[in-house]
C-alpha cells in the first residue's frame, strides 16, 4: 500500500463545433487543404479587429450551466502575449481574471455507483492556435516547420477543475462522463483523436492524511483516455520514486511516451513565459442578458447522469442498460422514442442487444438504420402478445433492417407467426418417432438432449415454434409429463 | 481661382454646377501631388484615381462626395495600394482589404490620390520618425508639420488635396493641424470604425478628418461615422453629423482649462488663444476658467497605456506573413533580427516601455495605476462638462519647431501633445482650428466637448472660424 495520495486536477480544452471561428467569419473545418479557411482577421493582417462569435458565447454559457457554474454578468477578454509561429497576432485572445463561467461542480459516478464530486474552478472562452507540422524530425530537430492557419481562431472553451481527483482511474471516469455531457449539449465533437477535446492533468502527491499540496507537474498532450490514465499512473509512480529517494519534485511540464511508458520533461515552469496579460482593448465586455441566460438554462437537454438515474429509478432498467443507452444523445433519443410506445425494459434489451449486434455487422447505428423506434416498440408488442417467438423475432428484426417494413409485415412475408399448438404437437410427435435414440436418452435422464429436439423443431418450422412450447411438448410425448 | 484653391464644398458646388469634372479636379491635384514640394506623400495612385474619376463623371447622378480627391494617412489599409504605416517593416506591403472608413468615403464618391507620410506606426509628433522621409511644414520648409499625421496635414495646407484622413491617438490629428494652420478633428472614441487602421494604441486610436474649413471637416466626418460590424468598439452615432452654420456663440459656456494655459505654453501661442477667447466672448459665449487637476498627469498616463498596447499590437510584425523577414538560423534569431533591423528607434523605445509596463510584478505599479489615473481623468472631464459646454485650450503649446530640434530629446517631443492627450484619454471629441499666427506660424485652438458633441463642436468652431477669418494659405504658396 502506498504512503502517498495523488492529487489531480485537469484542464480540458474543448473546440466548439460552431460554423465559424471565434473572432472572424471563416468556416471551421477539419481535414480540408491547409490554409483554405483564412482571412485578414485570423491571419492577423495589419489593421484588423476581432469580433466575438455569439454562438461561441452561447455554447460557453451552455457548458457553464451544465457544469453548475455561475455565469458572469460581465466577463472580459485578455491578451496573452507570446511569440510563436502558430499565433499570428503574437497574442492569444483569452480570458484571465474574469471568465465567462465561474465556480461549479460536476458529479461523475464510478462503476460501483459511488460518486466523484469534482469542483469546477472556471470555464473560459479563447481562440485556438494554428496547427504546426514539423517535417523531418521533432520540434528543434525538424528540417522545416509548416503552419496551417485553418485551425487558427477556432473557438475553445477551457474548463479547469479543482484538484479534487485522487486516482488516475477517477480522472478518466470524470473525463469520460464530462465528455459525454458535452456531447449531449451538442457543443463540440469532443474527439480526442482529432484534437477537438484535449486534456492536461496537474499531478502531485502528498503523504496520506496530509492536507497540504505537493509540487505539481503538468502532464500534457494526451490524445486518448487510455494514455492519459497510464500517463497519470506513470507520473504518480515517478513522483513517489523521487520522494522515497529523498528528492524533490520540480514544477515542470511532462510528457508521457506511450511506446515506452516513460515520462519525459518538456520544459521547466521556471523558464516559463511572462505572458503580460492585459485587457483586450479591441473587444467590449461580454455581458449576456440575464433573460437570455435563463432561456439557455431552459434549453439544456436532460444530461446523462440525470437520465441514467431516471432510467433505473422510473423505467426499470439496470444500471448497465442505462450506461449503454446513454452512450450518445442519439441513442438516448432512439430508446426514449421506443420506450414511450412499449415496455421500456424490453425495448432496452432489444435495442442494446440484438438490434445493435445486427446493425454492427452492416456498420450502422440504430438512428441511421431503416428500423425506427416505433418498429422496435411494435416488435416488442408482438413478442409480448406471443405472436412471434424470440428466435423468430430476431429474424423479423433482420427483415426490418433489410426492408424497413413494419414487423407484422415481415412476419407475414416470412411466415414467422408462431404455430398453433396442435400443429406443433404433430411436428413433435413425428420428431420423437423419427429419433428413438435421442428419445431414449431423455428417458435415461440426459436432459441436455432436449436441445436437440428444440433445434430440430425450430428447423422444421422455420423458427415459427415457441422453444418453450417445444420443450413442454417433447417432454409430454417422451416422458408422458 | 485655381481648382486647388477651392475648398471641398466649393469643388462639390462646381461639380454640381457642371463647371468642372472629377477628372479635372483629380488632374489638378495630382500635379501638385507629383511635385510634392513638402514631401507629404509615400504612395500615389494616379491611374486608379483617374479611372475612378472617369467612372464618377460618367454616372447619371453624382454621389454625395462627387468625385473630389482625398489623401489618406498611410496607417489606413488600402487594398492594392502600398501601405507601410511609415515603417520599413511594411515596405512594399499591398493590403488585401480597405479600411472601413476609406471604403465608406469611396462609396460616397471620394477619390483616393495617395497615401501620406507619418511617424512610424503613428509614434511621434513631427513625422520625423517616418522610415522614409521628412515631411516639410508648408509654412516654413525648415520646420516640422507636426505628427504623427504630418503628411496628411501638410498635403491639405499645401493644397495638394482639399481634405485628408489622419489618425489621432494622443493628438496626431489635432497637433499637426495646429502646426500647419488647418482644421483637424478627432471624433468621440468609437464614432468611426478602426477596422483597417493599423493599430498603435487600440483604446485611444481614432480616425478623423483634416480640412481647410470646418464645413469640409463636417462633410467628411458625416460619411464615416457609425457602427461597423467589423469593429466591436465602434458605436452608432446618435443622429447625423450636420453641416455647421452657426455664426454666433450665444448661450455657449466655454471653460478655459487652467492647467493647459500655464508653463510651457509659448507666449505667442497663449496670446493667440487668448485673443480667440475674446472673439468667442464677442460672439456671445460665456468664458470661464475651469480646472482639470489631473490633466498634466495625462502625459505620464498616456506614456504607460499607449506603449503597453503598442508592445502587443506590434508583436505581429515578424516579416513572415507579410513584409520581409531577415533570415537567420533559428526562429528566435529571425524574430530578433527582423524586428531589430526593421523597427525604428522610437518604435523600439515604446515597445520596450510597454513590455516593461505589462511585465508580471510591475503591472499594478504601471499599467494598473495608469488605468486608474485614466478613470480619474474621465471623471474630471465629466465634472467639467457639468458646468460648461466646451473646453478650450491651445492645441499645441508651441508653433511648428525646426526639423531636428527635438529628435534627440524624446521628452521634449512628447510634450508637444500635452494639451491633446487628456482629451484622448477621456475618449472625447475635439477639434483644432487655426486661430492666429505667432512669429508668422499658425497657432491652433483646441475645443473639446462631451461624447458625441461633434455637432456642437463643429458649430462653435464654424462661428469662431467666421469671426477670425484666418487665411489658411501658407506664405509663398503658388497654386
Amino acid at each position: 500500500m502506498s504512503d502517498f495520495e495523488p492529487v489531480i486536477g485537469v484542464e480540458i480544452h474543448v473546440q466548439l463545433s460552431t460554423h465559424t471561428k471565434m473572432f472572424c467569419g471563416c468556416a471551421l473545418s477539419f481535414g480540408d487543404p491547409p490554409n483554405t479557411h483564412t482571412c485578414p482577421v485570423c491571419l492577423a493582417h495589419p489593421g484588423v479587429l476581432p469580433v466575438v462569435n455569439e454562438e461561441a458565447v452561447r455554447r460557453a454559457i451552455l457548458i457553464g450551466l451544465a457544469l453548475g457554474c455561475e455565469i458572469a454578468p460581465r466577463s472580459i477578454f485578455h491578451r496573452k502575449n507570446y511569440f510563436y509561429p502558430d499565433l499570428p497576432k503574437a497574442y492569444q485572445v483569452s480570458q484571465f481574471d474574469i471568465p465567462i463561467c465561474g465556480r461549479g461542480e460536476f458529479v461523475a459516478v464510478r462503476d460501483d455507483g459511488s460518486e466523484i464530486r469534482v469542483g469546477i474552478t472556471r470555464a473560459h472562452l479563447e481562440e485556438d492556435a494554428a496547427k504546426l507540422t514539423h517535417l523531418g524530425g521533432r520540434r528543434a530537430g525538424a528540417e522545416e516547420s509548416v503552419v496551417d492557419f485553418n485551425r487558427g481562431g477556432t473557438p475553445l472553451v477551457e474548463i479547469v477543475t479543482e484538484p479534487d481527483l485522487r486516482s488516475a482511474s477517477d480522472a478518466v471516469t470524470f473525463l469520460r462522463q464530462l465528455r459525454q455531457t458535452l456531447l449531449f449539449l451538442g457543443v463540440s465533437d469532443c474527439s480526442m483523436e482529432e484534437g477537438s477535446m484535449r486534456a492536461d492533468a496537474n499531478v502531485s502527491i502528498r503523504p496520506v492524511g496530509s492536507h497540504g499540496f505537493g509540487t505539481k507537474t503538468e502532464l500534457k498532450n494526451m490524445n486518448s483516455f487510455r494514455f492519459l490514465e497510464r500517463g497519470i499512473e506513470a507520473e504518480i509512480t515517478r513522483q513517489e520514486g523521487i520522494l522515497r529517494d529523498g528528492g524533490r519534485v520540480s514544477q515542470e511540464t511532462v510528457h508521457y511516451e506511450p511506446e515506452t511508458g516513460h515520462i519525459t520533461s518538456l520544459r521547466s515552469k521556471e523558464e516559463s513565459h511572462d505572458y503580460r496579460y492585459f485587457p483586450e482593448p479591441d473587444l467590449v465586455p461580454v455581458a449576456p442578458d440575464p433573460g437570455w441566460v435563463g432561456e439557455l438554462r431552459g434549453e439544456l437537454p436532460e444530461l446523462p447522469l440525470a437520465l441514467r438515474r431516471r432510467m433505473v429509478g422510473e423505467m426499470g432498467l439496470t444500471a448497465e442498460d442505462a450506461e449503454v443507452l446513454t452512450e450518445s444523445p442519439e441513442l438516448v433519443a432512439y430508446f426514449m422514442d421506443a420506450a414511450a410506445l412499449a415496455d421500456p425494459k424490453a425495448c432496452a434489451n432489444w435495442i442494446r442487444g440484438e438490434l445493435r449486434a445486427q446493425l454492427r455487422e452492416v456498420g450502422t447505428e440504430p438512428w441511421e438504420s431503416r428500423v425506427s423506434p416505433a418498429h422496435i416498440a411494435a416488435l416488442v408488442d408482438l413478442l409480448g402478445a406471443g405472436t412471434v417467438s424470440v428466435p423468430a423475432a430476431k429474424e423479423v428484426l433482420a427483415g426490418m433492417i433489410e426492408t424497413g417494413e413494419q414487423p407484422d409485415a415481415v412476419v407475414e412475408a416470412k411466415g414467422l407467426a408462431q404455430m398453433d399448438e396442435s400443429d406443433l404437437a404433430a411436428v413433435i410427435d413425428a420428431l420423437v418417432e423419427a429419433n428413438p435414440d435421442q428419445a431414449q436418452q431423455l428417458r435415461d435422464g440426459k436432459d441436455k438432449v432436449i436441445g436437440f429436439f428444440v433445434g430440430q423443431a425450430m428447423k422444421q418450422t422455420n423458427g415459427r415454434a415457441d422453444p418453450q412450447a417445444v420443450q413442454r411438448l417433447v417432454r409430454a410425448a417422451v416422458l408422458g409429463d | 481661382m485655381a481648382l486647388r484653391d477651392l475648398t471641398a464644398a466649393q469643388q462639390l458646388a462646381a461639380l454640381a454646377a457642371g463647371e468642372t469634372t472629377s477628372l479635372e479636379l483629380v488632374d489638378a491635384h495630382l500635379a501638385a501631388v507629383d511635385a510634392d514640394p513638402v514631401q507629404a506623400f509615400l504612395a500615389v495612385d494616379a491611374d486608379g484615381a483617374r479611372a475612378r474619376a472617369r467612372e464618377i463623371d460618367a454616372l447619371p447622378e453624382r454621389p454625395p462626395l462627387g468625385g473630389v480627391p482625398i489623401a489618406i494617412k498611410d496607417a489606413l489599409s488600402t487594398r492594392d495600394i502600398v501601405t507601410t504605416s511609415g515603417s520599413r517593416m511594411l515596405e512594399g506591403f499591398r493590403p488585401v482589404y480597405t479600411a472601413t472608413c476609406v471604403d465608406r468615403l469611396e462609396a460616397a464618391g471620394a477619390i483616393v490620390l495617395g497615401k501620406t507620410n507619418m511617424d512610424e506606426f503613428a509614434m511621434g509628433s513631427s513625422t520625423e520618425n517616418s522610415a522614409y522621409q521628412n515631411t516639410l511644414n508648408p509654412w516654413d520648409h525648415e520646420r516640422v508639420p507636426g505628427g504623427s499625421s504630418g503628411g496628411s496635414a501638410a498635403s491639405v495646407a499645401e493644397r495638394q488635396v482639399p481634405w485628408s484622413l489622419g489618425s489621432d491617438t494622443g493628438g496626431s490629428i489635432r497637433q499637426p493641424a495646429s502646426l500647419c494652420g488647418i482644421v483637424g478633428m478627432k471624433p468621440t472614441y468609437g464614432a468611426i470604425s478602426r477596422y483597417g487602421l493599423i493599430a498603435f494604441a487600440s483604446s485611444l486610436d481614432q480616425v478623423g478628418p483634416f480640412a481647410r474649413t470646418v464645413e469640409d471637416a463636417a462633410l467628411l466626418l458625416r460619411h464615416m461615422v457609425g457602427r461597423d460590424p467589423m469593429d466591436s468598439t465602434s458605436l452608432d452615432w446618435p443622429g447625423e453629423i450636420t453641416v455647421p452654420t452657426a455664426t454666433d456663440l450665444a448661450g455657449v459656456r466655454v471653460g478655459v482649462v487652467d492647467e493647459l494655459m500655464g508653463e510651457g505654453v509659448e507666449p505667442g501661442v497663449r496670446a493667440a488663444v487668448e485673443a480667440s477667447l475674446g472673439v468667442m466672448e464677442d460672439l456671445g459665449a460665456t468664458v470661464v476658467p475651469v480646472s482639470l487637476p489631473s490633466a498634466l498627469s495625462g502625459l505620464a498616463t498616456y506614456y504607460v497605456i499607449a506603449p503597453a498596447e503598442c508592445s502587443s499590437n506590434l508583436a505581429r510584425f515578424d516579416g513572415i506573413r507579410y513584409g520581409h523577414p531577415i533570415p537567420a538560423d533559428n526562429l528566435l534569431d529571425q524574430y530578433e533580427l527582423t524586428r531589430g533591423e526593421l523597427f525604428g528607434p522610437e518604435v523600439k523605445r515604446r515597445i520596450m516601455l510597454g513590455t516593461f509596463a505589462l511585465a508580471s510584478g510591475y503591472y499594478d505599479q504601471y499599467y494598473g495605476r495608469a488605468q486608474r489615473l485614466r478613470t480619474l481623468i474621465v471623471r474630471e472631464f465629466a465634472e467639467a462638462f457639468s458646468g460648461v459646454d466646451l473646453l478650450a485650450s491651445p492645441t499645441s503649446p508651441t508653433v511648428a519647431f525646426p526639423l531636428g530640434d527635438r529628435t534627440a530629446d524624446p521628452y521634449a517631443m512628447y510634450m508637444a501633445d500635452v494639451c491633446t492627450i487628456p482629451v484622448s484619454l477621456a475618449g472625447l471629441p475635439a477639434i483644432s482650428l487655426p486661430c492666429g499666427l505667432a512669429d508668422g506660424l499658425p497657432v491652433g485652438l483646441q475645443l473639446a466637448g462631451p461624447a458625441f458633441s461633434e455637432n456642437r463642436l463643429l458649430d462653435a468652431a464654424h462661428a469662431v472660424e467666421g469671426a477670425l477669418a484666418f487665411d489658411t494659405r501658407p506664405p509663398g504658396l503658388m497654386t
